[in-house]
């Protein structure tokens, strides 16, 4: 077996002086979609933050494509290959739909799906409707498409997405899972944060399940579907 | 202790840039109350509170205290009228020490915070010292805050609302970041608390242990609206609340 | 009507010139939220370049515009260097920090052009091709301002074509909203904040080498310019372009027929236009509310100790201080009674960055209030000297209370800016209302009677003043007054939320500060024996904010300290070089990046440190 995408292994994390993340470990294969799942506060947002080199401090080894990581700024991390959709959107709201995508475009690379505006407006409808359009005045699932469809426009062979499904629209949730799939089909790679089980579910081939800071259970999603022990210490109500 | 308190909550709607983040949202809250306000991120938990405390204005709503409107007033006045709160990130005064921050709060409700003269750290203290050992800082009481782990600066907090012998009590995520053990204590605290002063609190909270544990009754609320409300065990059983938070709709 | 015609067209050129500096300026501070005092200094040097080359191949019509441009390049690439080496460093500091360091790199360019270019006035030549006027209605106009004119616009437009029509403006514009989302995409911000002032350095430096042909080239075209060019960009609402536009026309215009209306105070009338649309509209004209506020969080503030034993130390202290003059002779005692009046001027300051995290730029006003108070008393009225110097905290506290309204209204860097511009305002009303306060001249022959004539004599009653007033600040830093005010710092949010008044405290401490400065300026008069308009400038505010960062922020003794050293260092440096300016600028600069928690600060971190190792 080749060695995974992406390699994490005892990544530590602060805010300030607060340890967020306490050793967290996990891999993501080419091809593959893992899920981090965990309750809200738990490190997913972190982890995730950690990887893509936006926290204050961090320590901990982070191999992607078998280069360290954990040491590039940001904008280094991005032009490798990673891309990141953050939780919060952030899509930049004085820029029209195609100027936030403009924003994203990184040059082409081998072993990735190469994305124009063209071939994600096909991806996502909504959005090309709108492309002359400013952000401030999008509903809460459009900036999620266009967040999306902004950092495809990076060609990354591995996605880092923060909590797609949160506080959408069942039917928007729907779009979110069925993009995810063909992103997968083409051939990306990636690693999405979830508190929803069942959009977990319907787009993840493994999870990993955090709490404090620490991964504390891996498997495949349908070995955590039907491991209810660890569905109740973990996540549920 | 005091007679019995009653914060009246009818139809708060607020919406930042044609999002709805509260909608319609109504409820009633006595002394003894400890009513959970619970739901997913984004639900509009922490706007709800911070339209309760006068940070912000509501679009549309009332909230009266023993009869009196609460809508308009600046956070110090509700303050003063009796509504304490705490926050979800934690915003003690660094700079001071543990038993500083609760001497301001003393000093302010004594309206003495323009004396020149006396040194603050000699005002209070004891009040202060008793405050900290009820909720069990007093060996920390002159640490400065800025050091504090998280779990100690949420016992801060909450001495800080006592000390302003508030008859509402808003907490917003009380236990966040406490180990499990450290947040049953700190809900078993507040509940005595609720007994001794007749106090009512509102409180939101992500651990369903501590929310089925201690509230007496749970509010749930989902993209700023009420879907359920009731005792524990209704709310539990409630399909609405299962779905939100299983999200059986993907 | 023609002469209302064309003084609205001078009123237009003015405009033209202010907008190219101020959209420089706003371009920068919208992308790294730092406020760029240097921003005058490469208007300065544009004009300076600018006056050589023209001097050397501006003959022809091509060798002039090329010198025009030959210049705004060099002013760009010294502003790009900037970037490198100092503002990289800073963004993400407190904004006292950002505004000093750059205000350090204005003392270096100063001196710098001052042994380059000399401090004669340089006249330039004539724009070739462009000398001469044409007649509106009956007036004649000068056909160069009518080039600046159509200029403003062209530029407007080009720079709009610049941000929305180019990739490289579109990453800036992402980049100005939310530099970390731009860079989990990809962009290097480094490299973009490199381009974007060398951009904004070189608009500045092209506003100055137009100036060539209208006016002479001297060494105070620096402050002059950015501190109108802050007006503009707080007004048009700090990083819009348009609004920079919208307030050049403004601003133009007000001076253009300000001038007709009140000669003698058109500068009052800047500041007082800036100070109403503030209140009116916080973000200015076309300014949006801050998601974030445009600071950097400050550095997180240790608790203030009393430390063992302060209060003997202290007593100690003022015991040998009070001794000096039975072995010292003159000099050292007048340098004494300096240092002891601007311990409390430093203190006073203090008060407000210390305790309150409210930066002032502009706290030389009631320094200057308090002197000429104590000064026009003497003056006019005959007072005798424990009048006037009784009146003096109590004119400047008034000035201060009357300031403090509005400047509390806003925090932070606009805060910073409106202390600045009352600063000004006060600055202004001295220097132009020339039959009260006799403008440049000062009013002199202000002396203590013979009782306090001797040097000796000045000196214990400056000390026993001076450590009565700072006993008396200290008390309040400790009592309830100083924590709420530090508790407002900590968390305003939680401040209010526990009945604190935040911003009636921040108002009296202003007001308290100002009339411990004005102590301190009255006392000042009399040691001179004269005051001058300058007391109250710029340089004197920022003189002040070095003592307070010298010695440290988060100690109550370190302005003391900050305000003895500083002196030392003035009075030492000024006898050793003529270069005061620029070794002061480098120590703002070395202060600022090296020893951020200041000399006392550093010291204590030493001993510290030195205690857990033993």
């Amino acid at each position: 077996m080749t060695a995974p995408l992406l390699d994490v292994a005892g990544l530590e994390a602060w805010y300030g002086r607060a340890h967020i993340l306490t050793g967290v470990d996990l891999t993501v294969g080419r091809g593959e979609v893992v899920a981090l799942m965990g309750r809200n506060g738990a490190g997913k947002t972190t982890t995730l933050k950690a990887i893509m080199g936006l926290v204050g401090q961090r320590a901990g080894r982070v191999a992607f494509e078998d280069r360290a990581i954990a040491a590039l700024p940001p904008h280094r991390i991005a032009r490798l290959g990673v891309g990141y959709v953050p939780e919060d959107r952030r899509i930049f709201a004085d820029l029209t739909v195609e100027e936030n995508l403009e924003v994203g475009r990184q040059p082409p690379r081998p072993g990735a799906p190469a994305w124009t505006p063209e071939r994600l407006f096909a991806l996502f409808p909504n959005l090309a409707e709108m492309r002359g359009r400013r952000g401030t005045r999008m509903s809460g699932g459009e900036q999620q498409m266009l967040t999306l469809a902004r950092t495809l426009m990076g060609n990354p062979s591995l996605l880092l997405l923060d909590e797609p499904s949160e506080g959408l629209a069942p039917i928007i949730v729907r779009q979110m899972a069925e993009a995810v799939r063909r992103l997968k089909a083409e051939g990306l790679s990636v690693l999405v944060s979830e508190q929803n089980l069942s959009f977990a579910a319907a787009v993840a081939d493994r999870a990993s399940v955090i709490e404090k800071g620490r991964v504390r259970w891996t498997g495949t999603m349908a070995e955590l579907m039907a491991d209810e022990a660890a569905r109740r210490a973990y996540l549920a109500l | 202790m005091s007679a019995a308190n009653r914060l009246e909550v009818r139809d708060l709607h607020r919406s930042f840039g044609g999002v709805r983040a509260v909608s319609g949202v109504s409820f009633t809250l006595e002394s003894g109350d400890l009513l959970a306000l619970i739901g997913p991120n984004g639900a509009g938990k922490s706007t709800c509170f911070n339209l309760l405390n006068g940070q912000l204005r509501p679009d549309a709503g009332s909230v009266r205290l023993d009869g009196a409107e609460l809508v308009g007033l600046p956070p110090r006045r509700i303050w003063a009228l009796g509504v304490g709160r705490t926050f979800q990130i934690t915003a003690t005064f660094a700079s001071m020490t543990v038993a500083e921050n609760v001497q301001m709060v003393l000093l302010s409700r004594a309206r003495r915070l323009f004396g020149l003269w006396r040194p603050a750290s000699a005002c209070f203290r004891d009040e202060a010292l008793a405050l900290l050992a009820r909720v069990g800082m007093d060996a920390q009481a002159d640490r400065p805050c800025g050091v504090l782990a998280y779990g100690d600066l949420k016992r801060v907090e909450l001495a800080m609302a006592l000390a302003g012998d508030p008859k509402i009590l808003l907490m917003d995520e009380p236990t966040a970041g406490m180990a499990p053990f450290e947040r049953l204590e700190l809900m078993a605290l507040t509940a005595s608390l609720v007994r001794e002063r007749g106090l009512a609190v509102l409180f939101t909270e992500h651990d369903m242990d501590v929310v089925f544990g201690h509230a007496t009754r749970v509010l749930v609320l989902d993209r700023g609206r009420p879907i359920a409300e009731g005792t524990p065990e209704s709310v539990r059983a409630d399909a609405r609340v299962q779905s939100v938070y299983l999200g059986d709709e993907a | 009507m023609s002469f209302l015609l064309v003084q609205a067209l001078s009123g237009l050129a003015t405009a033209a010139t202010l907008f190219l500096v101020s959209s420089g300026l706003t371009i920068v501070f919208g992308v790294t939220r730092i406020v760029n005092f240097a921003h005058g200094s490469f208007y300065m040097l544009g004009a300076y370049l600018g006056w050589s080359l023209v001097e050397r191949f501006g003959t022809g019509v091509g060798g002039f515009w090329a010198s025009v441009v030959a210049a705004a390049l060099g002013a760009g690439a010294l502003g790009a260097l900037m970037e490198v080496a100092l503002l990289r460093r800073l963004y993400r500091s407190p904004e006292l920090f950002q505004l000093l360091g750059t205000f350090g790199v204005v003392l270096v360019l100063q001196d710098a052009a001052s042994w380059i270019w000399g401090s004669e006035d340089l006249l330039g030549r004539r724009a070739p091709g462009l000398k001469g006027s044409v007649e509106i209605l009956g007036q004649p106009f000068p056909l160069y301002d009518l080039m600046l004119i159509g200029l403003g616009p062209l530029v407007l437009g080009l720079l709009w074509l610049l941000f929305n029509r180019t990739r490289w403006g579109t990453l800036v514009r992402a980049a100005t909203q939310d530099r970390d989302m731009a860079s989990a995409l990809g962009v290097d911000p480094a490299r973009l904040f490199t381009g974007v002032l060398f951009l904004g350095s070189a608009l500045a430096g092209l506003g100055g080498a137009l100036q060539v042909p209208r006016e002479a080239v001297n060494l105070h075209m620096d402050m002059a310019i950015v501190v109108e060019a802050f007006v503009v960009v707080v007004v048009g609402g700090m990083g819009s372009l348009t609004g920079a536009f919208l307030a050049s026309l403004l601003i133009g215009q007000l001076q253009a027929f300000g001038i007709l209306v009140f000669p003698q105070i058109t500068l009052v009338l800047v500041f007082l236009f800036m100070a109403v649309v503030l209140v009116l509209r916080p973000h200015g004209l076309m300014g949006r509310a801050e998601e974030t506020p445009p600071t950097a969080p400050a550095a997180l503030a240790p608790p203030l100790t009393a430390g063992r034993g302060a209060g003997w130390g202290a007593a100690l202290l003022l015991a040998a201080l009070a001794l000096v003059p039975l072995v010292a002779g003159d000099y050292a005692l007048i340098v004494l009674t300096e240092m002891v009046i601007l311990a409390l001027l430093a203190a006073s300051l203090h008060l407000l960055i210390g305790l309150g995290g409210l930066v002032s730029f502009g706290h030389a006003a009631w320094f200057g209030l308090g002197a000429y108070g104590a000064a026009l008393l003497v003056k006019h009225l005959g007072a005798p000297m424990p009048l006037a110097l009784a009146a003096a905290p109590l004119v400047a506290g008034i000035g201060a209370l009357i300031a403090g309204w509005f400047c509390v209204r806003r925090s932070g860097l606009y805060f910073a800016m409106l202390t600045l511009a009352f600063a000004q305002i006060v600055w202004s009303v001295t220097f132009q209302w020339y039959g009260f306060t006799g403008g440049d001249n000062g009013i002199v022959g202000v002396w203590p009677p013979p009782w306090a004539a001797g040097k000796a004599a000045y000196y214990w009653l400056t000390l026993g003043l001076c450590a009565g007033a700072l006993a008396l600040l200290r008390r309040a830093a400790f009592a309830p007054f100083g924590y709420a005010l530090r508790a407002g710092r900590d968390s305003a949010l939680r401040a209010e939320s526990v009945g604190i008044d935040v911003r009636r405290h921040q108002w009296l401490a202003f007001a308290l500060a100002g009339s411990a400065a004005g102590l301190a300026g009255g006392l000042y008069a009399f040691s001179k024996g004269s005051v001058f308009p300058t007391l109250m400038a710029v340089p004197v505010s920022v003189d002040a904010l070095v003592m307070v960062l010298m010695g440290g922020i988060q100690t109550v003794a370190g302005p003391l300290a900050g305000a003895a050293v500083f002196h030392l260092l003035e009075a030492e440096v000024m006898r050793m070089t003529e270069l005061w300016r620029l070794a002061l600028g480098l120590v703002i600069v070395a202060l600022v990046l090296l020893f951020p928690k200041g000399i006392v600060g550093f010291l204590a971190d030493v001993l510290a440190d030195r205690r857990r190792r033993a």
